[in-house]
């Protein structure tokens, strides 16, 4: 019986984390638009609904209904599953992460989170990792030069930043001695001062620009960047596959959000009369807007640029915080 | 200033050359330049830069077919040909001088001697295909009757429309009803042109 219970409630919590994400993601969509226009002192969608607002849904429509178009000379199968593979592994890192701090509902308590399973974070990471095989698998098999230098785009980059990432989260996890993201959430209980962004700066620094290499977002969008490689990876593709590659990416960047949001910046802990729930929902907020205002105001670097970053100053950086992490431990 | 110094044509003095940023020649001054950049909170004068448009709220954008922008007297688009302020009759002479000057050789005009024994403009078209839009032809004319008019919207079914004299002229109730605007564009009087009219010498 409780069993029953237990899978029913994270069956529950699954379909709705996938709704409210997708959702999320393709609002954001729209936020992007708006922000972006407005910080280039345009106006952004106007005419599809009140202030553009209903612009996602004749998007949604547009994307659905376009023809699936696969090119003759590629790999079919692949083809067909990167974007699948994209999609499903930015979702499926969301099974790891708290949201909300938990709640009665007619008496009984939630928790929002799907799995609390102790190596949450090196779940997270991990299956943010595999994310890349969508970019890759596309890149290969679409018999498109473009998308191939979009895929070896994808993994030089990703072997660049994944260690930054990985080495930058240590020394936090060091301090906190947990991998789960609800004792990382717990240890910064109680006001700003507590946050780790004050005791690891550095750490946030260096993760707050691997998470944005790990979206390829604005200054790190080597991957997909149009004047270089047209649309990279995604240039064969048309209608819900190319789609399901942009849900990917802004359930990307939300997760990474909620990430920075937890292991850096206090989560979901209430501060003074702000309720816990309004907290997280801030600070993700705000870290999405960082996405876009980031895009709207840097310009991009080249790859070689990317990996000088990561290897020469970024990995050095890490390392160090570590060994003085580690000193002041003991 | 004297004549010589217009002359002048080697302004060389007056440049200052950039030599572009100095090559770093060793590796602590190839780091220096790195902690230099990286410290100089460039980036973030980008950020405040974008974020101050956006709380400005300055937008510039047209909605364009519901707003148009207004344009300048001067603009120079498709042509018009005014009428007599008193009479309503056409003001055009038949001089020919728009089709003499006009550069791209796309003005045509027919005139014959009507039956009061004045010259009339049986016909007048302009080759919409061919004109530069050069203002030449509206600089030139004696009576400010053909003008620049400010429709920049010149789509249509055919490349012809537009170009007829009926096309152009004021049409009579629009001009009834006073709204044939004076040009005050290319070629037209100043606002202060009668200040500046003088009676002609009685030596000439």
């Amino acid at each position: 019986m409780f069993e029953t219970a237990v899978i029913v409630e994270t069956v529950v919590k699954a379909v709705i984390v996938v709704a409210v994400v997708a959702a999320m993601a393709g609002f954001a969509t729209f936020i992007e638009r708006k922000v972006l226009a407005f910080m280039q002192r345009r106006l952004g969608p106007m005419h599809v609904g009140p202030y553009g607002l209903l612009q996602l849904a004749a998007d949604g429509i547009k994307l659905f209904t376009k023809e699936d178009i696969i090119p003759q000379n590629a790999i079919k199968p692949i083809f067909m599953i990167a974007p699948v593979v994209a999609a499903t592994s930015a979702f499926v890192a969301m099974a790891a992460v708290p949201y909300f701090p938990e709640f009665t509902l007619f008496g009984y308590t939630i928790h929002p989170i799907i799995s609390d399973i102790n190596v949450a974070l090196l779940y997270v990471m991990g299956v943010a990792s595999v994310g890349i095989y969508g970019p890759l698998l596309a890149g290969m098999s679409s018999a498109n030069k473009w998308s191939l230098l979009g895929a070896a785009r994808a993994v030089v980059q990703m072997l660049s930043f994944e260690v930054v990432s990985g080495l930058s989260i240590l020394a936090p996890i060091m301090l906190i001695g947990s991998l789960s993201l609800i004792d990382i959430n717990d240890y910064q209980s109680g006001g700003i001062s507590n946050w780790l962004i004050w005791k690891q700066p550095l750490a946030f620094v260096l993760f707050a620009i691997a998470g944005f290499m790990e979206t390829n977002r604005a200054p790190f969008d080597t991957v997909e960047f149009e004047a270089e490689v047209v649309a990279g990876y995604a240039t064969e593709y048309s209608g819900m596959r190319w789609g399901l590659f942009f849900i990917g990416e802004y359930a990307n960047m939300i997760t990474i959000s909620v990430l920075v949001s937890i292991i850096f910046m206090g989560g979901y802990a209430p501060l003074g009369f702000i309720p816990g729930a309004v907290m997280m929902l801030l600070k993700v907020s705000f870290w999405i807007f960082l996405f876009l205002w980031v895009r709207a105001a840097w310009p991009h670097v080249r790859p070689d640029q990317l990996m000088w970053v990561c290897w020469k100053v970024m990995m050095p950086l890490a390392v160090v915080n570590i060994l003085i992490t580690g000193f002041v431990l003991i | 200033m004297t004549l010589n110094d217009f002359k002048k044509r080697d302004c060389s003095g007056d440049y200052i050359f950039f030599e572009g940023e100095k090559k770093s020649e060793n590796g602590w001054e190839a780091f220096q330049r790195v902690m230099k950049r990286t410290l100089k909170g460039e980036l973030f004068v980008g950020l405040w830069v974008v974020l101050r448009e956006m709380i400005r709220f300055d937008i510039h954008t047209l909605k364009y077919p519901a707003e148009k922008m207004e344009m300048g007297p001067r603009y120079r688009a498709i042509h018009r040909l005014l009428r007599l302020f008193e009479s309503g009759s056409e003001r055009c002479i038949g001089c020919g001088l728009c089709e003499k000057i006009c550069i791209a050789k796309c003005i045509r005009m027919e005139t014959r001697i009507d039956e009061k024994s004045r010259k009339e403009v049986s016909e007048y078209s302009i080759n919409f295909g061919r004109c530069i839009f050069c203002g030449y032809c509206a600089e030139v004319c004696p009576e400010l009757a053909i003008v620049h008019g400010v429709e920049y919207e010149n789509a249509s079914e055919q490349r012809a429309h537009f170009g007829l004299k009926e096309d152009m002229l004021t049409p009579l109730d629009t001009f009834r009803a006073k709204e044939q605007k004076e040009f005050s564009g290319f070629g037209a009087l100043s606002d202060h042109a009668d200040e500046t009219v003088k009676q002609t010498p009685l030596a000439y």
